[in-house]
């Protein structure tokens, strides 16, 4: 059993046997059987947007923090001061003002999160190779085999690791620690924020068994209903079901549920994630129900969305767009089936016509689009017989990227784009990503 | 209404109607054939509001009068009488229900008032021509299959029907593409064409018409306005709304230039292709040509299940080329190409490439190739 008798100490990394470390007497000890045989661990950065906005302004660290926009719009992300007055992430803007009006709101400035999430991302690296990013602000990684590396086992590599984008980027992370990437996960959360929780596979059953289904991930409001419905209210009961009831309850993903709900999760973490879709939406400051209005908003996302397929070198077959109706009902509307395209200009000629079909006067809050079913680029945008534009088209947008790669996102916009601006003062919401701010605005509330 | 004919007669009228209705409909009515007997005998009509097919049958009317019923249902029971039965059809006053007696057997069956039934106003169609049945049903044969199946780029739905001109003679042409392959075919424009818009017939309306002209013989009317057109095959008559599109300048892929001439003996190019092609995991799957003095290599390398090589006697003298193509596209043209022999021209291995009969030929197919 060796060190794991033993608590590690989280400051300063020594073997601790009593409540408090005997060497720099910090109390954050970390205590478990098999802390040091679990190789698998979820980081996930605390309060990620509201931390940077922290860390790069002093005033703001003892004041409530929202990121997000401004007016209207949702809240991105609320420091921990925010969310004791009861605001959390995705909840309306106008809301988190009502719960907490004394709170400072910032807009996100998304490069700027962009940077820091690479800095933490390199530093995750020097640990392992196989990281998986699952977003901005987590990642899995798998420590198995780099003990000797290190000369550590993989808690005390983390509880180093932590302590080192604390010391050196100046945000906190909360750190998961298990043998499978479900339950490193949920042991992630339980201790936020500078957090470092430990499942091992000794307690998993008995510390799932009293966890609401929809911890696990694959169970929505849906499946939690249909387990409700037949008498399934802990991940306990889902414990006992038998793989083909499990089939029968939840659909062909039942068994994979149920072996999650059992702490089984086989799913290697793995370094590169596909890109499945690329998506850019926005909410607006004011309800839109012009339909000219409407879709210069929907030319500007078309505009982000092209530009981040091009830098991945991505094309689509297929336009997802999306609305929020002023009373919060979402709608989709999908085409499928094009010729493969990178352009702007491609993908709000397939988007418009959906637009055509939904805004018949009725008011939007948010109007988003998608794309999805990417295909390599290589093959995008060459024409065929029926199309001869397709080539020029390309070529220009690749020249006026060049331009603003080179000089600037605003060095080449779109007239229709400019007029809209020059019309609405406020600016647009659509283009915000595209004007490069040095600093955040920050917006006071009154 | 009472109005009595032969089984064939109501059958082979029915047959060229009901197949425009369509079986899933939200409008009921639209479900329904249009049963009317007047003194010229039994008028019959199917539609989906976009195409409208009317045929006449030969009918002792007793009575004249109207109504409509489920079309599916009343081809079905005709379809399940005896050869060379009498069919009395008979609806009641108010036309609520039509009654068909055959033999010893009585169907009741519901209908909606004839009134109800929309027609596809026809309007004025102000040109007129007249055509050699075989004749249309080459220019649709020729083209059909390369007709567009994709909704974003609905102007290529269906056969770009115009005249041209090419040193003082007109020709009537057809053209159809779907991005991938191109058909051309024209043939001397008929008296009264000359001056009609181009229009997109519709890929429904096109099959519906090619069905029409499978028994038909002598000549069919063709008539066009801006918006719609109608084809008079025998007792027939199919009107179609056109796809309101502009058509893509298809002239400008011809290509001009290319100097490969390459002459094959079409079935022994077809059946070699359908062979090596068996390989492929599905039949869209390339074929590589690899032409070479005096001979062709057809290959296909699918990493699932094996490869495919077979060898052909071509006319070939330029510099050797490899080429790729979708093999299905490469049996369809195969399919179209009239003579013994076929003619294909060839740029280079990214290049469009044209396949016809010989020089000249009134058909010709333009086919991207894929990359091997």
């Amino acid at each position: 059993m060796g060190l794991s008798a033993l608590a590690l100490c989280r400051d300063c990394f020594a073997e601790a046997p009593a409540a408090r470390c005997p060497r720099c007497g910090s109390p954050r000890l970390l205590r478990h059987d098999e802390r040091d045989r679990l190789t698998i661990a979820h980081v996930d950065c605390d309060a990620f947007y509201a931390s940077v906005e922290k860390r790069d302004d002093p005033s703001l660290r003892d004041k409530p923090v929202i990121v997000g926009g401004a007016r209207r719009g949702v809240v991105s992300t609320c420091c921990y001061l925010a969310r004791v007055h009861g605001v959390r992430s995705a909840m309306p803007m106008f809301e988190a003002r009502r719960l907490c009006p004394q709170a400072i709101v910032v807009k996100p400035d998304m490069a700027k999160y962009v940077a820091v999430s690479r800095q933490i991302r390199a530093l995750m690296r020097a640990l392992t190779p196989l990281v998986e990013p699952i977003s901005i602000d987590e990642a899995f990684l798998d420590l198995s085999g780099t003990e000797r590396l290190h000369g550590a086992s993989p808690d005390v590599v983390l509880a180093r690791f932590a302590a080192r984008v604390e010391a050196e980027i100046g945000v906190s992370v909360s750190i998961g620690l298990s043998y499978c990437k479900f339950l490193a996960k949920v042991a992630s959360d339980l201790s936020k924020p500078r957090g470092f929780s430990v499942i091992g596979r000794a307690e998993a059953n008995a510390f799932l068994a009293d966890k609401r289904p929809n911890l696990i991930p694959g169970v929505g409001p849906a499946a939690a209903r249909r387990l409700a419905a037949a008498g399934i209210a802990t991940i306990g009961d889902l414990q006992t079901i038998e793989p083909d009831a499990a089939f029968a309850l939840l659909g062909p993903e039942g068994p994979r549920l149920c072996a999650l709900a059992q702490g089984v999760d086989a799913r290697p973490v793995r370094v590169a994630r596909e890109t499945k879709s690329v998506s850019s939406e926005t909410t607006f400051n004011d309800d839109v129900a012009e339909p000219g209005a409407l879709e210069t908003r929907l030319l500007a996302l078309c505009e982000r969305v092209a530009a981040r397929l091009r830098a991945q070198g991505l094309a689509t077959r297929g336009v997802t767009l999306k609305l929020k109706t002023a009373d919060f009902k979402s709608r989709t509307r999908a085409v499928s089936g094009l010729a493969p395209t990178r352009l702007a200009g491609r993908l709000f000629a397939a988007a418009k016509p959906l637009l055509a079909k939904e805004a018949r006067g009725e008011a939007f809050r948010l109007i988003g689009i998608g794309a999805d079913d990417l295909v390599s680029a290589e093959e995008a945008d060459r024409g065929d017989l029926a199309d001869h534009g397709a080539p020029r088209e390309a070529a220009r947008e690749d020249a006026i990227a060049k331009l603003r790669d080179k000089f600037g996102a605003g060095a080449v916009r779109r007239g229709r784009l400019v007029e809209a601006e020059a019309a609405q003062p406020q600016g647009l919401e659509g283009a915000k990503g595209s004007k490069r701010t040095m600093r955040p605005t920050m917006v006071k509330s009154p | 209404m009472k109005v009595t004919l032969e089984r064939a007669a109501l059958l082979k009228a029915l047959g060229h109607v009901y197949r425009i209705v369509e079986r899933r409909n939200t409008i009921p009515i639209l479900a329904n054939v249009l049963v009317e007997a007047d003194k010229d005998g039994l008028l019959l009509k199917g539609t989906d509001l976009s195409v409208e097919t009317t045929e006449r049958a030969p009918a002792e009317v007793a009575k004249a009068g109207a109504t409509t019923v489920a079309a599916h249902i009343l081809f079905d029971i005709v379809g399940k009488l005896p050869d060379g039965a009498q069919v009395s059809l008979e609806a009641d006053g108010d036309a609520s229900r039509l009654t068909l007696r055959s033999g010893r057997s009585r169907f009741q069956l519901q209908c909606l008032p004839a009134s109800d039934f929309p027609a596809l106003s026809a309007g004025d169609m102000p040109h007129r021509f007249e055509l050699e049945a075989a004749e249309l049903g080459r220019l649709i044969d020729k083209t059909q299959f390369a007709i567009s199946q994709e909704e974003t780029r609905y102007y290529l739905n269906g056969i770009y029907l115009h005249v041209v001109e090419s040193s003082g003679k007109h020709a009537l042409r057809a053209v159809a593409t779907d991005g991938h392959r191109l058909a051309r075919v024209e043939t001397p424009a008929p008296k009264g064409a000359v001056g009609m818009p181009g229009v997109i017939v519709p890929r429904k309306a096109v099959g519906e018409v090619r069905k029409l002209l499978a028994d038909a013989e002598g000549t069919v009317t063709v008539e066009v306005s801006p918006t719609k057109a109608r084809f008079v095959v025998g007792s027939a008559a199919l009107t179609t709304k056109l796809i309101d599109g502009t058509y893509p300048d298809y002239a400008r892929v011809i290509p001009q230039g290319n100097d490969k001439r390459l002459v094959v003996e079409k079935q022994a190019f077809k059946d070699a292709v359908d062979r090596v092609s068996t390989v492929s995991s599905d039949r869209g799957r390339a074929v590589k040509l690899a032409v070479g003095d005096g001979k062709m290599t057809l290959s296909v390398n699918n990493p699932d299940s094996g490869s495919a090589t077979e060898e052909i006697e071509v006319d070939y003298d330029s510099t050797p080329i490899e080429i790729g193509f979708n093999s299905r596209y490469l049996l369809d043209i195969a399919a179209q190409v009239d003579g013994d022999t076929a003619l294909v021209r060839l740029a280079d291995s990214g290049s469009p490439t044209l396949f016809q009969d010989r020089d000249g030929a009134s058909a010709l197919f333009v086919l991207m190739p894929m990359r091997v």
